[in-house]
């Protein structure tokens, strides 16, 4: 299983990772290029370098999946909120106040024993920010927007996790502006948790697809 | 357009490779190109379709070698330059030489919490009804235009079932290009992996895609 981390915003060093961001020319490139199209825009007048530091901020510090993990623990607990978000997922997460840019309208995709949900964006990289923040790196690449659609089990296994063969897979491609959170199943063992115990459970990964929820240590 | 973006089926890209511990951004340029594109939208010069089709007019081999936050950057520079707040030789240069467009709000950082938690919905009321309901057959239908489509290539000339009527939304091929908004049903159309990908296809499989009314056909 994959952490969320987004709290742990101090651990900046980790760019030797993957194929995508290697120290290559092309990354220090790009340092320079984006330095000199900040500097003419505020030149000019047209951008406050303050906001440009406030949405970083925002993103980085303040909406991520610990938002989404809080719906779904919700909804593991409350019935009523459950309905409300098959119903209507914009209104019922808009109730836990997250709102906004990439989570105008929202749909909710519940797992159940026999259907796992995986969502992808095949044309971009769509993605619901107000409820898991900005999407990783292997989301937005193309490895995952490729095959996703034609191999979901070849994808899954990749993040280690392997379903029952019956299991029935349905894939979300976010074609249009509608954003999706995944619904993971409540695991075993969890019936005396709070709210609080079962977000810990679930992971940002889990609310893509590409995991289940965690179980209780 | 049938650009480099519209990856879904496509081969040969290896596989998925998950970094735990991700951070939000790689380098401290990723988090200047981020804010940059977020403020630069504000100027409401374009809208989120021209800039989706902006990034997807990028060169093939540039946009499949590039990052996210490159392809976002580059995107962004054709998208100030068309629009008259810097040209590419500021851009390169990063001094000012000729003045900007005026544009229609500057972000500030006090506007930031309340624009991001407003957002930009895009749905939109419409008088007609969906010619579509649940439980409909329909075919994608077989176009491709070098303008701006949210029908990817897997999912055309494809028989599936419509799922759910989702609301009346922007039409992306025509906002993308300066021509109105001219909001349409989407519908959620779930298809068979076998229609889709033929022999071999995992018969445990089903995908769907959000799809605007002009993209189907009943079947």
């Amino acid at each position: 299983m994959h952490d969320d981390h987004e709290t742990d915003h101090h651990d900046h060093h980790g760019h030797a990772h993957g194929h995508f961001h290697d120290h290559d020319n092309r990354y220090t490139d790009m340092q320079a290029r984006v330095r000199a199209l900040e500097t003419v825009l505020v030149e000019k007048g047209l951008i406050d370098p303050k906001a440009v530091d406030a949405i970083v901020e925002t993103y980085e510090t303040k909406i991520g999946p610990k938002n989404g993990a809080r719906v779904v623990a919700k909804a593991w607990s409350d019935p009523v909120f459950a309905d409300w978000l098959q119903a209507d997922a914009t209104a019922a997460i808009a109730s836990l106040g997250y709102t906004g840019r990439q989570g105008e309208h929202m749909r909710a995709v519940f797992n159940t024993p026999g259907t796992h949900n995986l969502i992808v964006c095949t044309l971009c990289s769509c993605y619901p920010w107000a409820v898991l923040g900005l999407p990783p790196t292997w989301y937005k690449a193309p490895a995952y927007r490729s095959r996703a659609v034609i191999d979901p089990r070849g994808v899954l296994a990749e993040f280690g996790l392997a379903l029952p063969k019956e299991t029935k897979i349905r894939v979300w491609d976010s074609t249009a502006e509608l954003r999706y959170l995944v619904i993971p199943e409540r695991p075993d063992g969890t019936d005396g948790l709070d709210e609080q115990a079962l977000a810990a459970l679930v992971s940002r990964d889990a609310m893509i697809g590409t995991a289940i929820a965690g179980v209780p240590s | 357009m049938n650009g480099p973006h519209d990856l879904g089926g496509q081969m040969g890209f290896g596989p998925v490779a998950p970094q735990s511990h991700e951070p939000y951004f790689h380098a401290d340029w990723e988090r200047r190109a981020l804010g940059l594109t977020l403020s630069c939208g504000a100027f409401g010069a374009w809208t989120i379709d021209e800039s989706r089709h902006a990034r997807e007019n990028i060169p093939p081999a540039c946009y499949l070698s590039a990052s996210y936050y490159e392809i976002w950057t580059r995107a962004l520079e054709v998208l100030l330059e068309r629009h008259g707040f810097a040209t590419s030789a500021e851009i390169a240069s990063g001094t000012k030489q000729i003045e900007p467009a005026v544009p229609k709000r500057i972000l500030k950082a006090e506007m930031v919490a309340g624009v991001l938690s407003k957002g930009g919905p895009c749905d939109r009321p419409l008088e007609t009804r969906p010619v579509f309901a649940a439980g409909d057959r329909v075919r994608t239908k077989n176009f491709n235009p070098e303008t701006h489509t949210r029908l990817p290539r897997y999912a055309r000339a494809k028989t599936g079932v419509v799922e759910a009527v989702q609301g009346a939304f922007v039409f992306p091929d025509d906002n993308a290009h300066g021509k109105g908004e001219n909001p349409q049903w989407v519908y959620t159309v779930v298809f068979d992996a076998a229609e889709i990908w033929g022999e071999g296809a995992d018969p445990t499989l089903t995908v769907s895609i959000d799809a605007w009314e002009s993209y189907l056909e009943r079947f």
